[in-house]
């Protein structure tokens, strides 16, 4: 388990811009180190760290910077772009940080915890993935047991991304004993409250960086750190928005770099055949296309969520809700198409996993944004809401 | 070879002027010599791959490529950048 935070949050002064390069920097630098070790992204971590990265979605009320969602988003897509990795931890990462600040419910303890996301830079990772439950997100078999003036929770949860890095775990749980599986709440565990006993190993296809091993979770905790609001109304105003939105944006910005070596690729072919267009320019026409059907998408969400972020009715409206979903799926598709096509641009230099027209990397990170919560979970999902959509 | 005489050469051989590159100045404009944009387009992947560089998209405009003087400099700038 990582030990407790030392770093104190040393602001740093530089604008965001600068601080976002200096993280991507870093995370370019050891992409290819993380992905062959299946090793947590530390150093590009650590950076966000002392840049400050980590509290910026909060409101500066609670020591933030109160960044936008279009702003996270292009934070995102431009870390994504230099290691898919690094990005999914700033993704999933700032999902839940916003998943506490935005639900604290009036409780001056939550809100303590989540300035302590700023002034300590603490990282926050996430557990509703269930043992025997799968990828349904609004069900739970684990529950909240009172204990004195504590909560215990136990749970087998069989993938949690950096969990042995996080300072907080934010998990998923039957409100009681008794309560039905939807009836769910969202629990804050601080890592100095919770054992992390490991359940399974992460050597996957791709996005080895985000570490996302098995664990048996158990918790004993304050009873002030279950959220008070139901976890439905936390997943659908913020939790599942934020999730979509952020994960599209780093899918965006992987695109963005299978996109730019497939054209250095191209002008690299160009310049042997001076006076003749290479083949893969062809192609590189419709990747580019394609390209520019995602960034309008991302785009479009974002400023939908954005727009309707404040108002609980219309967050919570189907109409939304579809849109929101389709967005991971279509997304998840493209991000995949995408590497596809610039494999067959690059040929064998892209199917090599060295050199520097390789998208082997990407490609096989792409292969991951179908499955982080099953796109057939989520159509499934979003059929039974059109059911009872109304126009 | 200093990058203007590279430049000559690949103008020679991508650049379809109606005149040798060495009848112009350096100032001269290429395009009213007889460069098509097309033509244009193939001296800068030549001259990319003479120096074994690459022009950023900021650098890729009509300007860069109007004169043997406009692309050495060009050049040299991005050579200077990579060192
Ligand atoms: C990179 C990565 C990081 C992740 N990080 C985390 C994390 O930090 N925390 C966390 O909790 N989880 C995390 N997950 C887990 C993820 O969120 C999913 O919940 C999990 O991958 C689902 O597992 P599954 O595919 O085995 O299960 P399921 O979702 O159960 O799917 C299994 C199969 O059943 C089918 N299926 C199941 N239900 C339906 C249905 N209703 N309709 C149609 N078909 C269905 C699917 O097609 C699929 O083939 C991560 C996953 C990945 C890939």
């Amino acid at each position: 388990m990582r030990m407790p935070t030392t770093i104190t949050a040393t602001k740093d002064a530089r604008p965001l811009a600068e601080r976002v390069a200096h993280v991507a920097d870093i995370a370019a630098r050891y992409a290819g180190e993380v992905d062959a070790a299946a090793r947590f992204p530390a150093e590009a971590v650590d950076a966000m760290r002392t840049t400050g990265l980590l509290g910026a979605s909060l409101p500066t009320a609670l020591g933030g910077e109160g960044l936008t969602l279009a702003q996270l988003g292009s934070i995102a897509a431009k870390l994504g772009a230099a290691c898919s990795s690094t990005g999914m931890v700033f993704a999933m990462h700032h999902s839940q940080v916003l998943s506490l600040s935005r639900h604290l419910g009036g409780s001056a303890s939550l809100a303590i915890l989540a300035g302590r996301i700023a002034s300590e830079q603490l990282l926050l990772a996430s557990a509703t993935t269930e043992l025997g439950i799968g990828g349904d997100v609004r069900s739970s078999s684990c529950f909240v047991d009172l204990e004195g003036d504590k909560v215990r929770l136990i749970k087998n949860a069989p993938v949690i991304s950096y969990g042995s890095e996080a300072d907080l775990v934010l998990v998923t749980a039957r409100r009681n004993a008794d309560s039905a599986p939807s009836d769910q709440v969202l629990v804050v565990c601080d890592a100095a409250n919770l054992t992390l006993e490991a359940t399974g190993g992460w050597d996957t296809l791709g996005l080895r960086g985000t570490a996302s091993m098995g664990y048996k979770l158990n918790a004993l905790v304050a009873a002030d750190r279950v959220i008070p609001e139901a976890y439905e109304a936390i997943s659908a105003e913020t939790m599942l928005p934020v999730c979509h939105v952020l994960w599209a944006s780093v899918w965006l910005g992987m695109s963005r770099a299978l996109v730019e070596t497939s054209r250095q690729y191209v002008r690299s072919a160009a310049r042997r055949s001076i006076g003749s267009v290479p083949p893969g320019a062809t192609k590189l026409v419709g990747l580019i296309a394609e390209l520019e059907r995602f960034e309008a998408l991302v785009e479009g969400l974002t400023a939908r969520t954005e727009s309707l972020f404040d108002d609980r009715d219309a967050m919570g409206g189907i109409g939304y809700q579809v849109s929101i979903n389709n967005l991971k799926v279509t997304a998840s598709e493209l991000v995949a198409q995408v590497a596809t096509a610039a494999l067959a641009i690059t040929g064998i230099s892209g199917y090599r996993n060295d050199g520097q027209y390789s998208v082997a990397r990407i490609f096989r990170d792409a292969q991951g944004a179908a499955l982080m919560v099953h796109n057939d979970r989520i159509i499934a999902n979003t059929a039974r809401l059109i059911l009872v959509q109304k126009g | 070879m200093s990058a203007v005489d590279t430049v000559r050469r690949v103008l020679d051989t991508h650049g379809k002027l109606k005149t040798p590159a060495g009848a112009l100045t350096e100032d001269d404009d290429l395009y009213a010599a007889g460069m098509t944009s097309h033509a244009s387009v193939n001296v800068m992947l030549a001259v990319e791959d003479a120096f074994d560089i690459e022009f950023p998209d900021e650098l890729l405009t009509k300007t860069t490529f109007c004169s043997i003087r406009s692309i050495s400099s060009a050049v040299e700038g991005l050579l200077e950048a990579a060192a």
